[in-house]
């Protein structure tokens, strides 16, 4: 078999991909919080991907993604029996899964997929896990029944009101809060300015917050320090010193910044594409 | 000695060194190809007979891996070519490297005895040729079966004995020995370990080998096809490479040891943990590392966007902070995207650690120098992307410990530099990812492992140590020097464990 081969595919959502990749040595050591970084043929780019889910015994790891750049677009793309070029991991800080009592574990958009090990390591640990889950519309949620199974509740919200609360993951969390239920511990993983938001209101509240960051990554190893990130007054590498970190302790405006850095190029790979798109239909 | 050196000829006058030549600058910085050329047969041939073939060569003490020098010279100015290859190769499994990168001039050729009188024998240019000399006319070299065709008009002799040495400890069943980094260090050691008759994996992070070689320097300094084939090399002498294992974090060693049948390690993960300046404004975009900016145009070839996927942002003017190589490698790299790059360096040109072939190539280029220029803060717009950077102005005081003068920053002397890329290239430590998983491991302050000097021994029985993660000499060929030590020594450490009168392997 060769490296890095898909097992299985599934499509979660419009756009959302789940592969199943052979990659015994990452399954093995995988952890709740970890990511890989993963090359998608020789010319691609190293992207991060969170490890969604990791079966030891297969062998395998799952990630999941968003088609929005080239590499996810064509990982997308790839059927069961093909491979990825590459594969590096488990990298980056296992989450610290301690006993806090009871967890509130918010996700916004393709967060979801990357809670989920977070949900499942902390129902494990004998936490209480209270759940919100939120998406742009109700296409857009998934591992919904997975996570309902591991919490004592679960939320849902979307931003066209297609399926449960009408509006964002911190009306829910700020509705909850304010109705006076307590926890112990809060992790909230999406966009940045969901995660932003999230972790200012839980400040109010005296709540500690993990956030799991996605800066700029290239080596994923600790190597070229394109994922720094300022957190507390210390400059930090998200890749090895995260990507989890405290949410009231981020720099959240200096990220949003550094992620516009190839903004230009970014859009310059989505036109070219949509071209060469254009160019194919047009010959069908 | 076979025939009467040319440089003394004249009566004590040194004749001029032979020259190697160069692309136009011009030309060259629009491109990644490479900028020396190399010298062909008859300069080669010219360049070798200015050797005097010293009784005591102190070229060979000059160099960190004790290249028989003057008898690769004389094999060279006697036309046996194949000789040559194999007298150089005896010392030096990566001569195409070293013959381009290796920083001669303070090594073998500072202490060339030719020097006293004029320039040195170019050493480092015949080495380049030798493996230049190798890949035309012995192109099997590099592939499993290497030397079994070694084209019988050729010199035979050589050939024989590469055929002999390499074939009998071909298929070797030893035990097995884990190299951890395929730096120049790793690639050594693994090529050396083979060679004893061991089965040796190479665990490397990154999605290719070579280290440096291939993430730092550029292509038009070391083209990949010669690093390539010295990879191939290595792989045909029966060393297995596997990438995409950071160990630490994919693997640990006890699990290779326990579990995978490891039984004894080199470690060669380098240093790649980049410094930053620690000033206000780094992290505005557009600030990268020189780690960070270098990668992303050789490993992911950015200089191909968008064939190649990774982009990397190069402005109408790129600042880089730093005078070594690695300041040069970024300075020209930007100058070859269509940027005006500038060096900011806080001594000046003549203390500059880089090579100094590069320092010549660089300004040639259109590199701009600025001495005695002290960054003190990053100046960035609302976008929060990078303008320029603020520096003072200073002046060579009193020798630090490293022996040059220390730069004082004046009071109130403050200018910037527009600027909207900058590349910090300041210095760089190892990444303590390795160390902090296998806390046995002792570290010294500055994040180097302890070892012996003598073997690389780290104070973890059995697992040895070299190049940039041990010591801090900062030269490809030092860590393939640590590698061939630690090699021998790894061999030695596998036949004692074996019990003595033990035939390993
Ligand atoms: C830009 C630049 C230019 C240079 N130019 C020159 C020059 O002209 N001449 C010269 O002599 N020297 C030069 N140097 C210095 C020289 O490259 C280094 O001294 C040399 O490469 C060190 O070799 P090494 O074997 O110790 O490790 P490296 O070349 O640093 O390689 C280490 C390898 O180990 C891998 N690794 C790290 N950690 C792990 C892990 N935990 N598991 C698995 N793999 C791991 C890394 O990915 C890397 O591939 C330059 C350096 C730079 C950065
Ligand atoms: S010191 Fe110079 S002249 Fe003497 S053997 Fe070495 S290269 Fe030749
Ligand atoms: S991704 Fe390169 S240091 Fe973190």
């Amino acid at each position: 078999m060769s490296k890095f081969q898909v097992m299985s595919k599934r499509i979660m959502a419009p756009e959302v991909t789940r592969l199943e990749v052979q990659a015994p040595r990452v399954a093995r050591k995988a952890q709740a919080g970890q990511f890989v970084m993963v090359r998608f043929d020789e010319r691609g780019e190293r992207i991060p991907l969170t490890i969604a889910e990791a079966d030891p015994e297969k062998g395998t790891i799952a990630i999941v993604f968003q088609a929005v750049g080239h590499s996810t677009r064509e990982m997308a793309k790839l059927a069961v029996g093909e491979s990825l070029a590459n594969m590096l991991g488990p990298l980056g800080q296992p989450t610290e899964v301690r006993r806090y009592g009871r967890v509130v574990c918010a996700a916004g958009g393709v967060g979801i997929a990357f809670i989920y090990p977070e949900i499942k390591a902390f129902a494990e640990a004998g936490n209480e896990v209270i759940s919100i889950l939120a998406a742009r519309t109700k296409e857009l949620l998934f591992y919904v029944d997975e996570i309902r199974e591991l919490s004592s509740e679960l939320h849902l919200a979307t931003d066209d009101g297609s399926l449960g609360h009408h509006g964002l993951v911190t009306d829910v969390l700020r509705g909850l809060l304010e109705q006076g239920e307590h926890y112990d511990y809060c992790i909230a993983i999406g966009p940045i300015p969901m995660m932003k938001a999230t972790a200012e209101l839980t400040k109010e509240y005296g709540l500690p917050t993990l956030v799991s960051l996605d800066p700029i990554m290239v080596d994923g190893t600790g190597m070229c320090g394109g994922c720094r990130v300022t957190v507390g007054g210390e400059v930090k590498f998200a890749c090895v010193d995260g990507p989890g970190f405290d949410g009231h302790l981020v720099d959240f405006e200096e990220l949003t910044k550094r992620k516009r850095t190839f903004r230009e190029e970014e859009e310059r790979c989505r036109l070219e594409e949509a071209a060469d798109e254009l160019e194919e239909e047009s010959e069908r | 000695m076979a025939k009467e050196s040319e440089t003394v000829s004249k009566k004590g006058k040194v004749a001029p060194r032979n020259p190697l030549p160069r692309r136009d600058p011009k030309e060259r910085v629009r491109d990644f190809e490479e900028v020396a050329l190399g010298f062909d047969e008859e300069a080669a041939r010219a360049e070798a007979r200015r050797c005097l073939q010293c009784k005591r060569p102190t070229c060979v003490e000059g160099c960190p891996v004790g290249v028989d020098i003057p008898g690769f010279i004389l094999a060279l100015a006697e036309e046996r070519f194949a000789e040559a290859v194999r007298v150089l190769k005896d010392r030096n499994n990566l001569p195409g490297i070293c013959g381009r990168v290796c920083p001669q001039e303070t090594q073998c050729e500072k202490v060339c005895v030719v020097s006293r009188r004029g320039e040195p024998v170019a050493i480092g240019a015949l080495e380049r040729f030798v493996a230049a000399w190798e890949g035309e006319h012995m192109p099997e070299a590099g592939v499993p079966g290497f030397g079994t065709e070694v084209p019988k008009d050729r010199d035979k002799r050589a050939g024989d004995t590469l055929l002999s040495y390499e074939l009998k400890h071909r298929g070797a069943r030893g035990p097995k020995v884990g190299v951890i980094g395929s730096g120049p260090g790793g690639l050594t050691a693994a090529a050396e370990l083979a060679r004893y008759g061991y089965r040796v994996t190479i665990f490397e992070s990154l999605h290719a080998a070579g280290g440096v070689l291939r993430y730092g320097i550029p292509e038009f300094r070391l083209p990949r096809e010669i690093l390539d084939r010295e990879v191939e090399y290595v792989k045909g002498l029966g060393v297995e490479i596997e990438t995409d294992v950071l160990v630490g974090k994919t693997v640990t060693l006890e699990e290779l040891r326990e579990e995978e049948g490891f039984e004894a390690f080199f470690v060669g993960t380098g240093a790649g943990l980049p410094w930053f300046l620690g000033i206000p404004g780094e992290n505005l975009a557009g600030v990268y590392s020189a780690n960070e900016f270098l990668t992303r145009i050789n490993l992911m070839k950015a200089y191909r966007f968008p064939e190649y996927r990774t982009p990397v942002r190069v402005g109408k003017r790129t600042a880089v902070i730093g005078g070594g190589n690695t300041a040069l490698d970024s300075a020209r790299c930007a100058q070859r995207m269509g940027s005006e790059a500038t060096l900011l360096y806080r001594r000046t040109r003549a203390e500059m650690p880089a090579r100094a072939e590069e320092v010549e190539n660089a300004l040639e280029e259109g590199v701009a120098l600025k001495e005695l220029a002290v960054p003190v803060r990053m100046v960035g717009d609302e976008e929060g992307h990078v303008r320029g950077v603020e520096c003072q102005r200073a002046e060579l005081g009193e020798p630090d410990a490293s022996g040059r003068r220390r730069p004082v920053p004046i009071e109130g002397s403050e200018f910037v530099v527009e600027a909207d890329t900058v590349v910090v290239a300041v210095s760089t430590s190892p990444n303590p990812l390795l160390p902090k998983a296998e806390p046995r491991l002792r570290t010294r302050s500055d994040g180097r492992l302890v070892v012996d000097p003598e073997t690389g021994e780290t104070s973890v029985p059995g697992v040895f140590a070299g190049g940039d993660i041990a010591n801090d000499a900062g030269t490809v060929i030092a860590a393939m020097g640590d590698g061939k030590r630690a090699a021998a020594a790894i061999h030695e450490y596998l036949q004692r464990k074996r019990g003595s009168g033990s035939q390993v392997p």
